[in-house]
């Protein structure tokens, strides 16, 4: 059989959904960032919620992710994104409202505000890109950098004697009786971001409702950051993130 | 006997030749092009298209969105 008579209209199983814009993403080649913004798109769309949604946009890499998906967007200053949330969510409470946080984001400027956003159980969804490195401004050590991971602020790699232990703050969450779901996903491979999929869905489903926070960490790469190809980052993620940051639902209630 | 066919798409100068499709794809049919697109990318092309069953595996993990994927039923000898 010849490819042109396989590539037709009528055979076509997988392309772009609608929800996810014509421009090209400024991301480095292989950025888990765009996979992520590529399932939260496809969820919006399957659930058919795209008029409804409100996505909140941080510092860091994904500043510019309301380039990439047609719903409406706020951008919130360095690790304000739970707060800005929080006011969208109680003055429309029928949106469908998130917020996009790399790990410098939400793990450290914003600690405070993710930590009382997600005990008063806010009635959104949190996705948490942990990459471990403040990829945005060139490489530095992040709260979630491993131990020994050499960074453009920890060139030896990360000395725990006097930064502490890489922060699990999805852990810290999972404690907090807002939050409702809390997984820790990854989407490295075909299998991982089918999950992930899952994962989203289900945490829409939560907010439409009204439970509490959802949470989802997604273990990501940032191979510029981290100076290694982008097939080289998945196997250094699976190798050493993956132990650290396991995988899995930490609550689901 | 049914055979399944696949066939992908890529959309040359959009692809940033990250080479996640290449791995993720159970068959082997993808590899990075020798040539490069507008930007200076080697893109990602099927250089063994006869092996795609149209999983979409690897249209899936792309990030840059860049791969559609077709597929068909055919007679095993067709
Ligand atoms: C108030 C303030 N402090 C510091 C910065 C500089 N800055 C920009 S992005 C960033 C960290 C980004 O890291 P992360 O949240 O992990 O996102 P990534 O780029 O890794 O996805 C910092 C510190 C800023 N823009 N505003
Ligand atoms: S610097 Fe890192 S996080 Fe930012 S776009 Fe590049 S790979 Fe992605
Ligand atoms: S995953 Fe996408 S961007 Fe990367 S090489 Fe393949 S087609 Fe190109
Ligand atoms: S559709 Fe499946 S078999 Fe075909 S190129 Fe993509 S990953 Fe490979
Ligand atoms: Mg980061």
């Amino acid at each position: 059989m010849d490819i042109k008579d396989i590539i037709k209209e009528e055979n076509l199983v997988y392309s772009k959904t609608k929800v996810l814009t014509d421009n090209v993403m400024h991301y480095c080649p292989g950025c888990t960032h765009g996979v992520v913004h590529k399932i939260l798109a496809e969820v919006i769309d399957e659930l058919n919620i795209q008029e409804k949604t409100i996505g909140v946009t941080p510092v860091g890499c994904a500043v510019l992710a309301y380039n990439y998906l047609h719903i409406d967007w706020q951008e919130a200053a360095h690790g304000r994104a739970p707060a800005v949330a929080t006011a969208i969510n109680r003055l429309y409470p029928e949106k469908y409202v998130f917020t996009y946080q790399g790990d410098g984001d939400l793990a450290s400027i914003g600690a405070a505000e993710i930590i009382h956003a997600c005990n008063r159980g806010e009635k959104m969804l949190v996705i948490f890109i942990n990459n471990g490195i403040y990829g945005m401004t060139g490489g530095q050590m992040a709260p979630t950098t491993l131990e020994g991971m050499p960074t453009s602020t920890s060139p030896y790699g990360r000395d725990v004697k006097m930064t502490g232990q890489p922060l699990k703050i999805t852990e810290l969450i999972a404690q907090l009786p807002g939050t409702c779901y809390v997984t820790r996903q990854a989407a490295h491979t075909p299998a991982a971001v089918r999950k992930l999929k899952k994962a989203i869905t289900k945490a829409f489903d939560n907010t439409g409702k009204k439970k509490g926070t959802s949470f989802i960490e997604v273990v990501s790469t940032c191979n510029s950051g981290w100076k290694l190809s982008p097939v080289k980052s998945n196997e250094w993620m699976v190798e050493h993130m993956f132990p650290y940051y396991p995988l899995g639902d930490m609550k689901d209630e | 006997m049914a055979k399944v066919r696949g066939a992908i798409v890529v959309d040359i100068e959009k692809c940033k030749g990250c080479g996640l499709c290449v791995v993720a794809c159970p068959s082997k049919v993808i590899d990075l092009a020798k040539e490069v697109n507008g930007k200076g990318y080697n893109y990602a092309y099927m250089s063994n298209p006869e092996a795609c069953i149209g999983c979409a595996n690897c249209a899936i993990v792309c990030p840059d969105t860049v791969i559609s994927v077709y597929k068909v039923k055919t007679e095993a000898n067709a």
